[in-house]
């Protein structure tokens, strides 16, 4: 916001006074207008530093207004921050910047100019890049050739120069990648990492960074903060997407906290954390973490022992992965993606055959077995794919039964009475904001999630693997979830969660391991555990505990 | 958001809006042909759409001419439903339609509805035979079944020619043509004085049998979510495999009685010229049909009633029947072009409040857009597997 003119979008409050030091009182009540503030020091405002401005943009799809009179604005030299939960308006806004979605009213100005943007490449003409949370990657293609597409100029393409760039960009930003893999074969985190530098390696003088940290581990988040403070100093506008209060108040100089379509206020980045939580969902927030300790004695129910399987393009991924989960337990899988977890939930959700080793449930053998033999052993799986776990296209009452669909039968066919039945019923108890016949496309992230949570956790599996459970979800929907994977743990199941979210891991898990390179390097129980160790554990640099 | 997605399949962009726009702006691309034939426009599309129902003969003809594309049409539409690529259907038609030819010239004193019942049986059998080797290839070994059922085709034809230039040549009048079959083996005639036949009451038989099994059966509902979403179908326990191979063999059985129904109630017999492109013109009639039955059930009528139409409005207006042809392909084209206006129409309006989409249209899966229009849009980088792997989202 700038400072001179602090009016705030779409609130006729008065704006706090721009040197506000503590901003609590003042940005709290909902609907009133935040403090103004800015981190003077780190960069000076005015006017004439203002990269980009956004001015009462509204947006509306059908009777939803995604953006109702939003002013924003990014200056040279500043991370500012849009903060809101999923649903808030944060990418809409984005998208009208990024010339993606054309907006009802409003103007952008780009250094005090009203500019016209129709399309992506006149934002990219303007200076503008973008990050977003799906990947403009072509897929069979190398990483080299992905980050050369599109600037690569002239008759003959220069393999080994481009592949000399690809890493020198990746050093100089930090990134770690494989700069010969091909891009399909990486997994979801690692193409996120390509997305990133392919971003940076860009001249762009207003970056857009769209939930860029949700697959990096702490090291890589640091790494990537020192990059893009680097980058800042040198006069970059960032424009930093999120719904984690903590990676908001480390990288921000600003924080502007959308909700409903509306801009709460602008306040400094070291506004305090339950403060911008407040404004973010307009009401305190209470954490949800695990309560008592498991039975030690309890039997273990799912047993995994010398595993092995191998990833994509028959390379190993899984190397003698050995561990047990007992009754009324949760063990946490830590690790950076790409270390093995995508194929070992894929082996214990029947998607992916192992080479070699054991997985029992109760004793049963179940190693290489079908999605409906595991489902028949008592093992719910909520992988971290959820809508390829779903049918989009299908009617939530329908995905709910999918699995299942003999119990719904009658003699002559389907039993749509009791489908949408159990659908409702399902849909009141997992308060799920749908109808039984709205198609899942049409649902948002956190209520796809539920969907998922829904089929699995309503037939009392003994067994949950759940991996990302609460990737890119927001506060409300983060916490229901957690919730009721602690409310499985408290009546009996075992609990096999795999997590990129270390303050998840440590919040839910009774005990942890840490994956790195398909092995098992690290087991220790989550309550003293050391987020610093587990970091170097998952680097790779720590020994076996 | 549930809310938008609903108000835009009430708009401009609901499906039967769709289907009208297309028609209208096919007639529209249509002129320019029209014209240069020699020929006013309106008076063609009035000869190729509305003469054809102004009297009993033509209106009959065209239930004629829908009888094999209700067939074709119920094919290919369970097969890409299923979304298995079936474009076989031509050549499933025509192994029917050898095996038909051949039961009905030898079930000699058998009754007739035991002669037709073997016929039809026999039709179904050989037109899931020439589907089988493809859907086992795809199943099994990957391999793309949209090559394999098309190059197929010729083959099946080639077999039809071997048969009547050899075996079955004509024996009285040395036509290239089977012998005709037995009385008892040719389908009873529906209304006098006409050639409307047995074949079309089973067509309708079978559109309802697929709809039922579509829409309201626990096989009906995998074989849709195997078609819309593999991975998604795998993980919920569904054998992918196996329910794209039935409805393989099931869409070659439906496009073999094709065949039985016009050897046994229009020729009597086997010709080269048995099938006028309706496994072809199928794939047209599934798209249009947005691979519901009913939809297929219309857009078999309309095509019939375009086939009637395009015959008699070369005699009356002296252009080129092939103009028939002609609005027939810029229909399929604009029907698909619609589609994947629509589906990105749709898909924007979806996105942002979905909170998680962002970019790329085509990482959507496109709101109730039949699996089909999209296949035949991007035939050229087809994924047989259903993409399992794809992080599409």
């Amino acid at each position: 916001m700038n400072q001179a003119n602090p009016g705030l979008a779409g609130s006729t409050g008065a704006a706090g006074s721009a040197g506000a030091a503590s901003p609590a009182g003042s940005a709290g009540a909902a609907g009133s207008a935040g403090t103004a503030g800015s981190t003077g020091a780190a960069s000076p405002a005015g006017t004439a530093d203002i990269a980009v401005e956004l001015r009462g943009i509204t947006k509306r799809f059908g009777r939803l207004v995604a953006n109702d009179h939003v002013d924003f604005d990014v200056r040279r030299g500043e991370v500012h921050a849009l903060l809101g939960e999923n649903g808030a308006g944060k990418t809409t806004l984005m998208r009208v910047l990024y010339g993606l979605t054309p907006p009802d009213e409003g103007e952008i100005r780009i250094d005090g100019r009203p500019v016209a943007i129709h399309a992506p490449k006149d934002a990219i003409a303007a200076g503008i890049g973008i990050v977003t949370q799906h990947f403009s990657l072509v897929r069979p293609m190398t990483v080299v050739e992905n980050l050369t597409l599109g600037r690569a100029g002239g008759f003959r393409l220069d393999l080994e120069r481009a592949r000399r760039r690809a890493v020198d960009a990746a050093e100089r930003f930090g990134i770690r990648v494989n700069p010969a893999a091909v891009v399909g074969e990486l997994s979801i985190g690692e193409q996120q990492r390509v997305e990133i530098l392919k971003a940076l390696a860009r001249d762009c003088r207003v970056l857009i960074l769209d939930e860029p940290t949700a697959v990096l581990v702490p090291q890589e988040v640091d790494a990537l903060f020192a990059t893009l403070r680097r980058l800042v100093a040198n006069g970059l506008a960032v424009v930093f997407i999120s719904h984690k209060l903590g990676e908001v108040r480390a990288i921000s100089d600003r924080v502007s906290v959308l909700r409903r379509g509306a801009m709460i206020g602008t306040v400094p980045g070291s506004t305090d954390e339950r403060e911008l939580a407040r404004m973010m969902v307009g009401r305190p927030t209470f954490g949800v973490a695990r309560s008592g300790t498991p039975d030690p004695a309890a039997e273990p129910v799912l047993r995994v022992s010398g595993l092995r399987a191998t990833g994509r393009h028959g390379l190993p991924a899984l190397h003698d992965v050995t561990f047990e989960v007992r009754r009324g337990e949760i063990l946490g899988v830590a690790g950076v993606s790409g270390n093995g977890q995508t194929e070992l939930v894929e082996v214990l959700s029947g998607m992916r055959q192992p080479v070699a080793g054991s997985v029992t449930v109760d004793g049963r053998e179940l190693a290489g077995a079908t999605p409906t033999a595991l489902m028949a052993a008592g093992v719910g799986r909520i992988p971290e794919d959820r809508h390829a776990s779903l049918v989009p296209d299908l009617s939530v009452a329908h995905n709910l039964v999918l699995e299942r669909l003999d119990d719904f039968a009658t003699r002559t066919g389907l039993d749509e009475r009791r489908i949408r039945d159990h659908a409702q019923a399902l849909i009141e108890r997992f308060d799920i904001r749908a109808r039984p016949d709205d198609r899942v496309a049409t649902l948002s992230g956190g209520n796809i999630q539920k969907v998922l949570l829904a089929r699995v956790l309503s037939r009392e599996p003994k067994v949950i693997v759940v991996a990302q459970p609460t990737r890119g979800l927001d506060i409300g929907a983060t916490e229901y979830v957690r919730g009721e994977l602690l409310a499985r743990r408290a009546a009996g199941a075992a609990v096999l969660l795999v997590s990129e979210d270390l303050d998840e891991l440590l919040a839910l898990a009774d005990r942890l391991i840490v994956l790195y390179e398909g092995r098992v390097v690290g087991e220790m129980p989550a309550a003293g555990a050391d987020p610093e160790r587990l970091g170097i554990l998952m680097s790779g640099r720590g020994q076996a505990a | 958001m549930a809310i938008d997605a609903r108000a835009a399949g009430r708009s401009l962009w609901s499906m039967p809006a769709l289907v009208i726009i297309a028609v209208a702006l096919t007639l529209a691309l249509t002129a320019g042909p029209i014209l240069l034939a020699g020929a006013n426009p309106l008076e063609a599309y009035g000869e190729y759409l509305v003469v054809p129902l102004t009297s009993r003969y033509t209106l009959l003809e065209v239930l004629v001419a829908s009888t094999p594309l209700l067939f074709t049409g119920a094919a290919v539409g369970i097969a890409f439903r299923a979304g298995y690529w079936n474009i076989g259907a031509e050549g499933q038609l025509l192994l029917g339609a050898i095996a038909a030819a051949g039961i009905g010239q030898a079930t000699g004193d058998l009754p007739s509805p035991v002669a037709l019942t073997l016929m039809v049986a026999g039709g179904a059998a050989a037109g899931a035979a020439w589907a089988v080797v493809p859907a086992l290839l795809r199943v099994r070994f990957r391999i793309d079944e949209v090559v394999t059922t098309l190059l197929l085709n010729p083959v099946a034809l080639l077999l039809v020619n071997g048969l009547l230039q050899g075996p079955w040549r004509d024996p009285i009048s040395g036509f290239p043509e089977s012998p005709r079959i037995v009385t008892t083996a040719e389908l009873p005639q529906l209304v006098e004085r006409s050639r409307l036949h047995g074949g079309f009451v089973l067509a309708l038989l079978i559109i309802i049998a697929a709809w039922y099994v579509l829409a309201r059966t626990p096989a009906g509902l995998r074989l849709r979510a195997a078609g819309l979403s593999p991975h998604a179908a795998r993980f919920a326990g569904i054998d992918v495999p196996r329910t794209l191979l039935r409805a393989a063999l099931v869409s070659g059985a439906i496009a073999g009685i094709a065949g039985m129904s016009e050897v046994a109630g229009i020729q009597y017999r086997l010709t080269s010229g048995l099938s006028a492109g309706y496994g072809y013109t199928g794939i047209v009639v599934a798209t249009l049909g947005a691979l519901s039955m009913p939809g297929i059930a219309l857009a078999a009528l309309f095509l019939g009633d375009l086939t009637v139409g395009a015959s008699s409005a070369g005699r009356a207006l002296a252009i080129p029947s092939q103009l028939g042809a002609v609005v027939q392909g810029t229909l399929l084209l604009v029907t698909i072009g619609l589609l994947a206006v629509r589906r990105n129409r749709l898909s924007r309006a979806v996105e942002p409040a979905a909170g998680e989409v962002v970019v790329a249209v085509e990482q959507v899966p496109g709101a109730e857009l039949p699996p089909a229009a999209t296949a035949i849009d991007e035939a050229g980088e087809l994924e047989v597997d259903g993409r399992p792997e794809a992080n599409e989202r």
